[in-house]
This record gives structure tokens, sequence and C-alpha cells, in this order.
């Protein structure tokens, strides 16, 4: 991620007489958006919920008391165990247990993990394909833009979710039994970022051909500075403000999707299980009174989703021009 | 004018041949279906005298020119599954689905309408502000969730509403509803509302952001000037101002209700198109899956289509807008 001011990444050509230059930190303390943030109390909530989540989810394999990978360490005795403060509930299990004996809080910290990486990972694949198309697109013009932004459109008329539900559903059967386990993730990222790179790819299209034409570029040309380098370097930053706030609230819908295929049974395992596979398999117990094996996979997703998309939502009136 | 209709027409049919294209790959994808359909007792005579009634050793263009051909007079194959028509199968869920997204379009309307007009006159307020943030928490619920929780609360707990299934229905022709039952009015009750949340909030944040623009405009003032009452205004002059986007976007969003419901009806076991499709996922059945997908994108192309016409001939600055 570049600073998060990329106004300042304009001003910060070399100055004539060399200036002690604040640090990234300082100028991040003295920006617009730090204000806006630290007036915003929504925001630093999410964000802190946030932040706690990730800490705990990325430490699973420290603080959880139960290694879910490793099926040695459940016991069918200690199946279908209510929360700590029921009265059947037991330590170490705070949140119960399901019915193989998987300690719910484990399964939640490492399935919460699985989710937070797949969502991590189809942002930066859909970001690095739809920069580059749209940098590509918006510079080159013509044939190029035409093929790209044509296969977007039609792209686009397909519901989303359909398209992520084919891919994984196909791409699963195409690999090797043996490797459907380890390759699950890998499909699921490529499913949910083949529909999600169209938008940033219009957006940065769209600012890329209103920065093609500024003096800055003409001059860039002029002194023969490489198409990649001009692209890159020059006129990215200038495009970066909405992908930011596109990429952000991505971020929680590419988990909500993970969590959704991982519902239908087409996403993850239930030896690896992210958030929505609990879910899933929760959710066959709904009527037997075991209601703690869904109703916390449940709030956990909903926790990340609802603070992402908070703090997505102030970031785009924080970065929005015509609110200041 | 009508350059711009035939531009627009031309448009969705190249869409809808690259969606075909699409569901055409999906049978190459899947590897062979012969594999899939034998069973044990079947000669190798047997199965290549299947390969060649299902025409799979035609060549690539031959098939895709075959299987648009087919698709377009409504002819999907049989079911790899059942041996069943892939069209039949679809008619016979198609009202399931198209009540439950009926109804959960309505009450998004009924009920985003009045809640959006709320939180933008009454700006400010608390309750407005959190009306506006349970629209947040509404966007992020996916829709799987709200259903286990509309269960949870009201089957498992309360145990007022059924949880799954349609109910009794009454068939009239070819279509079969449950609205004219008790027992299928109290089954669509939970799935309708599960599916309409989403849309709700939409629905609510955009007539909120539309009002509050509207407010500020000149004649809104005029009138205010005028004497005019403020809920008149409001109501009235306002609110006329802000439904026709409010009406596109509702139009436009059916397709994706259409296509959302599929995880509605597998949450309710409602026995509707995308339950089919599900199923037809899990046991590969392509030419269900390869149909589903270019019905629901003939119907999604359609709506997009008509409205963008229907714009321009509202509204004329948009014909020479748009190539």
């Amino acid at each position: 991620m570049p600073s998060p001011v990329s106004r300042d990444t304009v001003a910060s050509a070399k100055p004539a007489q060399p200036i002690a230059r604040p640090s990234r930190f300082a100028r991040l303390r003295q920006s617009d958006l730090w204000y806006s943030f630290t007036h915003n109390k929504p925001a630093m909530i999410a964000a802190a919920v946030l932040l706690l989540v990730v800490l705990a989810a990325f430490s699973a394999p420290w603080i959880a008391p139960q290694d879910t990978y490793d099926p040695a360490q459940l016991s069918l005795w200690n199946s279908e165990l209510p929360p700590i403060w029921m009265d059947e509930g037991q330590m170490p299990f705070l949140l119960g247990t399901d019915t193989q004996g998987r300690d719910m809080l484990s399964a939640i910290l490492y399935g919460s993990r699985i989710s937070i990486l797949i969502g991590i990972a189809s942002v930066i694949l859909s970001l690095t394909v739809g920069l580059t198309a749209g940098l590509v697109a918006g510079y080159f013009g013509g044939i190029t833009d035409n093929v790209l932004m044509r296969f977007g459109d039609i792209l686009l008329s397909i519901p989303t979710i359909l398209i992520a539900i084919l891919v994984s559903a196909l791409a699963m059967q195409a690999l090797p039994p043996d490797l459907r386990e380890v390759g699950a993730a890998a499909v699921l990222v490529l499913a949910i970022a083949l529909s999600g790179w169209v938008q940033y790819a219009r957006l940065v299209r769209a600012q890329t051909t209103v920065e093609r034409g500024k003096e800055y570029v003409q001059a860039a040309q002029l002194l023969k500075v490489p198409a990649r380098r001009i692209m890159v370097s020059h006129i990215l930053p200038n495009t970066l403000t909405p992908i930011m706030v596109a990429a952000t609230l991505n971020f929680g819908l590419a988990i909500l999707t993970e969590a959704t295929l991982s519902f239908l049974g087409i996403g993850m395992p239930p030896s690896q299980p992210s958030l929505g596979t609990l879910i899933r398999l929760g959710n066959q117990f709904l009527f037997s009174g075991i209601w703690w094996v869904v109703l916390f996979p449940v709030l956990q997703l909903c926790l990340i989703v609802v603070s992402v998309n908070v703090l997505g939502d102030w970031l785009r009136d924080a970065l929005n021009p015509k609110l200041r | 004018m009508l350059v711009f209709i035939l531009k627009r027409l031309f448009n969705a049919a190249m869409v809808m041949l690259a969606v075909a294209f699409l569901a055409f790959l999906i049978f190459r994808a899947a590897g062979d279906p012969v594999e899939i359909m034998a069973n044990d007792q079947m000669s190798i005579e047997d199965k290549e005298a299947l390969r060649d009634s299902l025409g799979l050793n035609d060549s690539f263009v031959t098939q895709y020119l075959r299987f648009v051909g087919n698709a377009a007079r409504g002819d999907f194959g049989i079911s790899y599954r059942n041996g069943q028509k892939v069209l039949g199968l679809i008619a016979d869920r198609f009202p399931a689905t198209m009540e439950l997204v009926l109804v959960a379009t309505i009450l998004s309307l009924v009920i985003g309408i009045p809640l959006g007009v709320l939180t933008a006159i009454h700006r400010g307020r608390w309750h407005a502000e959190a009306l506006q943030f349970v629209s947040i928490i509404g966007v992020s619920l996916p829709s799987f969730v709200v259903g286990i929780l509309l269960i949870l609360v009201f089957s498992v707990i309360l145990g007022i509403a059924p949880a799954f299934g349609r109910g009794e229905v009454v068939d009239l022709g070819w279509w079969s509803t449950g609205l004219l039952t008790p027992s299928g009015r109290a089954a669509l009750v939970l799935p309708a509302i599960s599916l309409s949340l989403y849309q709700i909030t939409l629905i609510m944040r955009l007539v909120r952001a539309e009002m509050m623009e509207v407010m500020r405009s000149d004649f809104v003032k005029f009138a205010r000037a005028r004497g005019v009452p403020r809920w008149r205004i409001q109501f009235r002059h306002a609110l006329k101002n802000c439904l026709m986007p409010v009406i596109t976007m509702t139009a436009m969003n059916v397709g994706a209700l259409i296509a959302f419901a599929l995880i509605t009806e597998t949450v309710f076991q409602w026995p509707g198109m995308g339950m089919l499709f599900i199923q037809a996922v899990t046991f590969l059945d392509i030419p269900v899956m390869a149909a589903y997908l270019c019905i629901i994108s003939f119907i999604f192309v359609t709506l997009n289509t008509v409205v963008d016409i229907a714009y321009a001939v509202i509204d004329p600055r948009l014909r020479h807008a748009t190539r």
C-alpha cells in the first residue's frame, strides 16, 4: 500500500534546497485523513475491533486452546458441550464444542484466519489485474481498450455470485482429488477475484484517460520516459483515491462471498473450515438445540464485515472532495 | 432514436452470445459427460452410441453453434442426473422463485422508501442516525446469515413460522402458486424477509441520499416560500423526484435478486430454480447449470436493456451520451 495521502506523492519530487522532510509517520499525523479518523467514533471503534480480530486470528496457533487441524486433539467425550457460562460448560471450552468435540473458540480463530487470508489475497489479486488492465486500457486506448472493457462488461452482465459459484465448482472438479483440500483456498481466491477486477479497471481507466492529456504526462513523454514507468509512477498515484475506498469495501465483500460459497458447500472443506464452512456445519444442527455451533461463527463473521464496511463508509466520506 | 435502440439491442445480443459461449465452455471444462452418465454395465459400443447421440463427436464450432441454436429455442438438452428435459425442470421451479422475488421486491419498496424519507427528513435526530447505522449492518449481513438468524428466532425459539418448504401450493395451469393457501403464505414470510433485507437497506440509503439533495433544490425552497405545508413538500414535491432512480434500481436489481435467491432457497429449502442449480452444481449436472446461467443472464440483460431504452425515451440527453 502507498502512503494513505496520495496527494503528497505528487509533491514529493526532490526540492531544490535539501530540506529536512518530516517522517512518514509525522506526515500521517498531520494529514486531513488522520484528523477525520480521530474525530469519527464509529470509524475508530471499527478499526479497533478489526485490529483485535485480525491479531487474534493470526495468533491462533499460540492462543487457541486446541489445534483444530490435528484430529488427535479432538475427543468425542467433549462433544456438544455448551459455552462456559451455562451449567454443563467445561474449561477450557469457552464457547462450547461441536458434535466432533471441536472447541468452537479455536475453530473460530482458525476459521477467521482462513477467511481473512482469502479476503486479502483476492483483493490483492483483483487489484493487480484491475490496475494493470485499467492503466493499459486508459493509456493506450484503441483496440486494447475496447477488448479489455468489453470483456469487463460481459463479466458484469452476469451476477457475480454465479461466476464465483461456477468457477469454484468447475476448478475444484478440474483439480486432482488429492490436491482439492490444499487447492481449495487458491480456487476460492481466483473465483472471487475473477469478477472483482472489473470495478478497479473501470475506475483507473476513467482517471487515466483524464491524466493522459495533462502536462506532466506530456513532459515525461518528451523526456522519453518508458510508457511503463509513466503509467506506474506518474499516473497511478493520481488514480488511487477512489481505488482505496473500493478496495476496502471489496475486502468485506470478498469475505462475504467466500463465506457464502463455503456455506453452499463449494468452498473450504470441513477439514480446514473457514467461517462459512463452520456456519454450514452448524446449520445442520439448528433444530437440535446446540445453537452455539452456529451462532458464534455467525457473530464473528458479522463483526468482521460490519467493521470493514464502517471503515469503508468513513473512508468514502473522508476522501470525497465534495463533502470537505 | 431508432439507431440508439438498435445499438442497445445489438449490444444485448452480443452479451448473450458471450454468455452462451461461457455456458458452452462449462460443458468442455467439466470432462466427459458420457463417463458421468454411464453405469458399470454399459459396453464401449453403448458409450460410443450415447456419445454420438449427444453430438459430442462434432467439431468445437459446430457444437457451439448447435448449442446456441438449441438454447434460443429453449432446448437445453436433458439432465445428466435424471434424464428429464432441462427446460421442463426449470419451468417447474420457475414460479416458486418468481413468487419469492416478487414478494421480496414489493416488501423492499414498501419498507425501504418510507424509511429512506424518514432518515432524510429527521437527519441528525437519534432515531434517524440509529436507522442509518442499522442499514450498514443490513448491508454487511450476508443473506444466508439473515436466513439462519430468522429461522433461529422465529422457528426454533418462538416456533411461529415454518422454516423450510413452500407449504401447500395451488396449480393454475402451468403456474403453481403458494399465495392462495394459508400454509403457502406462512412459508413465504421468512424467505421473503431474508431476501428483501439487503434490498430494503439499499433503497433506504438511495432514497435518503436523493431526498437530501432534492430538499436543497430551488423548487423546494420556492414551495416553502409559498407556504406549502412541510409534509406536503416532503411527500408530494420531493419524494416524486426521488422515485425515478429508485424504480430504475429496483428494476435492474430484480435480476440480481433472482440470482441471490439461490442462497435464500438453500437456507429455507425453498423448491425454486436456485436450489435446482445448487443441486446441479454438487452433482455436476452440466446442462442444468448451463441453462440456469443462460436464463438468469437473459433476464438480467433484458431488464438492463429495457431500462436503458426507457431512460432514453424519457430523457433525450442520454441518447448521445452513450455510444
